[in-house]
């Protein structure tokens, strides 16, 4: 084997100067898609969870909170739509935690590229396993009768909003994957939070049938404005509302935690 | 004189270690620097001061004229690294590396393909090109390792340890890929625990140790300074050892040791000593089942320097 280096410094190679941020981000991105679609393993969760959640939560808690199964599927899948996408965003946490600390990332940070390059890439590159998650859950919704009562502009509405709040409540966790030690770390916090968050709404049932001090916390919980969009959007009903707190918690997550997790990242050694 | 990096009383303290206490290091351009040292003594540190990856606590380093603290994003345009564990993604294929640094180097799409694909095919990788670095075996990691560091056409190329954990015949492509950038007139600093490797390669050769450089100079310069080569005679039959050392003895003028049971070593100035040991042991018809001269070990050089042999703590 000969090893010749070829090094025509005459002819420097045409580059793209405009939009740096975007295209490394995007290539960046582009490398955590192929990372996970060679790794279908890793999009277990996003297509197995949200199943079971619909079989656990309509045959077993229907019966006795509807009265009728359809009538808890009806109730319960937008509300189980957001938690998937919710879900899949602290996935990135955990994945960016053990990314992070791999020899690559050193790569990375010797390359002429933004400091929030790796982390919009691997937020970006995640959007995959939203896509994934709701296209199980309502290919089995829709399977075992769910229908939307609005139409499919709504429906996708309710989707992309849906999508954008994970999005930017991913930043919490992307901020916890860059400054915890390890990924089981990361995964038991998302854990103690994304409980609370998610659950502890009118996910499962309605906000009357609860007591005070707990709907005292759904009220001010982000995550109910969301799941009220995601029911007013496919089922009808107050949509403006729920969706304007949804948009501006989201941008708050956004605007308040991405620029710490870059700064982590940055101080990161 | 222009110098493409150079560091100045660099210091760096990780809590209450200090890994560099005031190094000065300097490259001309389009020469190789050496950095010899053991494990611990601080050239990675001193690297990844000089790629930007750590702030330093204390003196200055520059890259191309360019403060590394100050002028950051300047400097990454210019360097090219490769760490001591390859810095490749082991999911992606080689080629899908290569492309991706090109991409975030700016290069265009296309160029960015070709560009790839002509650093595969320069360093021995096309046919694995389409497979993931996962399955590359460990001499494959770190050409491919190197080539992820060239995309941009760097000016400056550090190579922290390239070679450790190699067999030798991967050894050797690593060195004839560190010829031929520095025969393009790329500077590169390359850090090693083998006297050997900084011999084979480097220009200049910095000797570091706690943090510190103890010594500079030419390899020949350092190599006069530690007493040049070291003769090994091992002879088939223990008994003739008495015989064999006074060969050696006498030979080169100075008096032999025997580091280990049925062997004599002693240092010696230039080749003609060892042909003369040679010529009088094939005369006297003893038989050898080793005999070798070599440049002296790391710590042969670091007990010559410092008195103590690596990995011993200096008496306090």
């Amino acid at each position: 084997m000969t090893l010749t280096v070829e090094r025509p410094l005459s002819s420097e190679p045409a580059r793209e100067r405009r939009f740096g941020l975007v295209r490394h981000s995007l290539a960046l991105g582009r490398r955590s898609l192929i990372k996970t679609l060679r790794t279908p393993e890793q999009l277990l969760d996003v297509t197995l969870q949200p199943i079971i959640f619909v079989v656990l939560f309509v045959y077993l808690l229907g019966g006795a909170i509807s009265g009728s199964t359809h009538d808890y599927l009806q109730f319960l899948l937008p509300a189980l739509m957001v938690q998937t996408v919710i879900f899949g965003g602290m996935a990135t946490g955990v994945n960016l935690n053990a990314d992070i600390g791999k020899g690559v990332f050193d790569r990375f940070r010797s390359l002429p590229i933004g400091r929030s390059a790796p982390l919009v890439g691997s937020v970006l590159g995640d959007l995959i396993r939203y896509l994934v998650g709701i296209t199980s859950l309502l290919g089995f919704g829709y399977a075992i009768g769910f229908r939307a009562q609005t139409g499919p502009l709504p429906l996708l509405a309710a989707c992309l909003l849906a999508v954008f709040f994970a999005f930017c409540l991913s930043w919490v966790y992307v901020l916890a994957g860059v400054l915890m030690r390890n990924p089981g770390g990361v995964q038991g916090l998302a854990f103690l939070t994304l409980f609370p968050l998610t659950f502890g709404t009118s996910v499962m049932a309605p906000e009357e049938t609860l007591p005070g001090w707990l709907r005292a916390w759904v009220d001010i919980n982000p995550v109910s404005h969301v799941i009220d969009a995601s029911r007013g959007l496919m089922l009808g009903g107050p949509v403006a509302g729920p969706v304007t707190w949804t948009l501006l918690w989201g941008a708050g997550f956004l605007v308040v935690f991405a620029p710490l997790a870059v700064r982590a990242y940055r101080r990161r050694i | 004189m222009t110098l493409a990096f150079e560091t100045e009383g660099l210091v760096k303290r990780f809590g209450k270690t200090t890994a560099l206490a005031g190094i000065d290091l300097a490259a001309r351009r389009g020469t190789v620097l050496g950095v010899l040292g053991p494990n611990g003594a601080g050239k990675t540190t001193a690297v990844r001061v000089l790629a930007t990856l750590l702030r330093p606590d204390g003196g200055r380093a520059a890259v191309g004229g360019l403060d590394v603290v100050r002028h950051a994003a300047r400097v990454r345009r210019l360097i090219g690294l490769t760490g001591q564990y390859a810095s490749v993604d082991e999911d992606l294929t080689g080629m899908e590396n290569l492309v991706l640094i090109g991409q975030l180097l700016d290069l265009r799409r296309a160029e960015a393909g070709t560009r790839a694909r002509r650093l595969l095919a320069d360093f021995g990788l096309a046919e694995a090109a389409g497979r993931p670095a996962r399955t590359y075996s460990g001499g494959m990691r770190r050409r491919l390792d190197l080539a992820a560091s060239l995309v941009g056409r760097p000016q400056v190329v550090f190579l922290d340890e390239p070679t450790t954990g190699l067999d030798p015949a991967k050894r050797d492509d690593v060195w004839s890929i560190v010829r031929s950038l520095a025969g393009d007139g790329v500077t590169v600093l390359l850090t090693t625990q083998y006297l050997e490797e900084a011999d084979a390669l480097a220009d200049d050769i910095s000797v570091i140790d706690h943090g510190r450089v103890i010594a500079h100079g030419t390899p020949a310069e350092l190599k006069h300074l530690v007493g040049g080569q070291t003769i090994l005679v091992r002879p088939t039959d223990p008994a003739r050892l008495p015989e064999v050392t006074a060969i050696v003895g006498e030979v080169s003028g100075r008096t032999p040791e025997s580091p280990g049971r049925g062997v004599v070593t002693v240092p010696v100035e230039g080749d003609a000593a060892f042909t003369e040991v040679v010529r009088r042991l094939d005369r006297e018809g003893i038989g050898v089942t080793e005999l070798s001269l070599r440049l002296p070990s790391l710590d042969e050089v670091f007990f010559t320097l410092t008195g103590r042999h690596t990995g011993e703590e200096a008496a306090a």
